[in-house]
């Protein structure tokens, strides 16, 4: 018989930062988004940066979090996520995001050699990533430089 | 002989280092409370680690990887975590004794530190060992970063084969009272601990998941993890029992100062009671002798 729900585990090194039980959670894999519903094979995968989405039974609108890098086990009722980072929307710092964002750009657009290139390039998907889930979910005014 | 005025010097004396006994002891306690939240908010990720990693390696058959691999021990590397500051009673000397120790059980090796705390640099500076590295100024807020940094070091002098082992040595903390003095391998990863794991979860390690990526490309990622949580962990404790011992202490300084204070007052009213009785005597003499 198939599970009707699946129980969320989001934890960070530093904190748990979810247990809920879910309909339903998108998670941003390495290879791309996983959907998974209840009753999932079981799976493991490693995260890329992204944006981890969930949908309980009372929620219309699924809820974002930020996910950056780390491990999903999936089972067939229950989804691990052990995320390096992690953050609701309403937790996520903006000016924070967009200062890291703008700080990336520069870096990646300088002809410096002796930049770390690997480094520059995760900041700016960290902060992309960071900036797009506020916008999309918090609607708040965005200012674009 | 002591005036009154000296007594009154000394009770005040010793009623201003009371006050800073007592506000210390408060501050440790406030730190205590913080530093046991972040080492128990850290638990379940490092459950959840070692659960993913053992079922992991259940999987591969037999697992490779340069954090796996054993080596006669012959250089030894040691993490000693001691406090960032004194006033904590026996905490930093006991942690210390205890990391000599080892060290003395380990004779004829050769022994490589890393201190952690500014107690522990210091005194292990003195006692000439050699460092790989150092770290001060760390403790006081834990923090993932920093723990990172140190799991990098470290797992990089394994993998480069310029030590064989990897050992912590940290006050765990159980109560407040007294911390259980540990010292843990690091590297190479071993029997990765069970801990309380119920009959579902056990049976869990046996599922066969589908890989998105190739099994020893996860392991490979999930080793360093499993390290830089163990260092967390290990900083977070000692943390914890530095708080603890120096709450402890000054409880027991702020008695301390209690004590002498009644003993002094009472000394003090002793003299002066002599004082007043010694005059009564003088004044009554004098009229006795002019009747």
């Amino acid at each position: 018989m198939l599970p009707d729900a699946i129980e969320l585990i989001v934890v960070t090194p530093e904190r748990q930062l979810l247990r809920e039980t879910v309909l339903e959670v998108t998670i941003p894999g390495l290879e791309g988004e996983l959907g998974v519903l209840p009753g999932h094979a079981p799976l493991m995968t490693e995260l890329g940066i992204g944006e981890l989405t969930y949908r309980t039974a009372m929620s219309s609108r699924p809820t974002p979090l930020s996910v950056i890098r780390g491990f999903a086990e999936v089972l067939p009722d229950r989804v691990t996520v052990l995320a390096e980072t992690a953050e609701r929307a309403e937790e996520i710092d903006v000016s924070r995001a967009e200062a890291a964002l703008a700080r990336a750009e520069k870096r990646l657009a300088s002809n410096d050699t002796n930049i770390d290139w690997d480094r520059a390039s995760v900041a700016l998907a960290r902060a992309v990533i960071r900036i797009q889930i506020v916008r999309k979910y918090r609607g708040a005014p965005v200012a674009t430089p | 002989m002591a005036t009154l005025l000296d007594f009154r010097r000394r009770i005040r004396s010793v009623k201003n280092t009371q006050q800073i006994t007592r506000a210390m002891k408060f501050v440790a306690a406030a730190r205590l409370r913080r530093a046991q939240e972040a080492a128990l908010a850290a638990r379940p990720f490092a459950k959840e680690l070692a659960r993913v990693l053992r079922s992991t390696m259940a999987r591969i058959e037999s697992p490779q990887h340069p954090l796996l691999a054993k080596r006669p021990e012959e250089r030894i590397l040691a993490l000693v975590l001691a406090g960032e500051r004194g006033l904590a009673g026996a905490f930093n000397t006991n942690i210390l004794k205890t990391a000599i120790e080892f060290f003395r059980s380990k004779k004829g090796k050769k022994i490589v530190t890393i201190p952690i705390g500014k107690k522990g640099r210091d005194t292990l500076r003195k006692a000439g060992f050699e460092f790989a590295g150092e770290y001060v100024n760390v403790l006081a807020r834990v923090d993932f970063g920093i723990a990172r940094e140190i799991a990098n070091l470290v797992t990089e002098l394994y993998a480069k084969e310029s030590v064989d082992a990897v050992y912590v040595v940290f006050s765990e903390f159980k109560n407040v009272l007294a911390p259980h003095l540990a010292v843990e391998k690091l590297l190479p990863v071993e029997a990765i601990e069970r801990g309380e794991e119920t009959q579902a979860e056990a049976e869990c390690t046996q599922i066969d998941y589908i890989y998105e990526q190739p099994e020893g490309e996860i392991l490979s990622r999930l080793l360093p993890r499993y390290v830089e949580t163990q260092v967390l962990r290990s900083m977070l404790e000692s943390s914890a029992a530095e708080h603890a011992a120096r709450m402890t202490a000054m409880d027991a300084a702020t008695q301390n100062a209690s004590d002498v204070i009644d003993a002094l007052t009472l000394h003090m009213n002793k003299v002066r009671q002599a004082a007043i009785t010694k005059e009564i005597i003088e004044i009554v003499s004098g009229a006795v002798g002019t009747a």
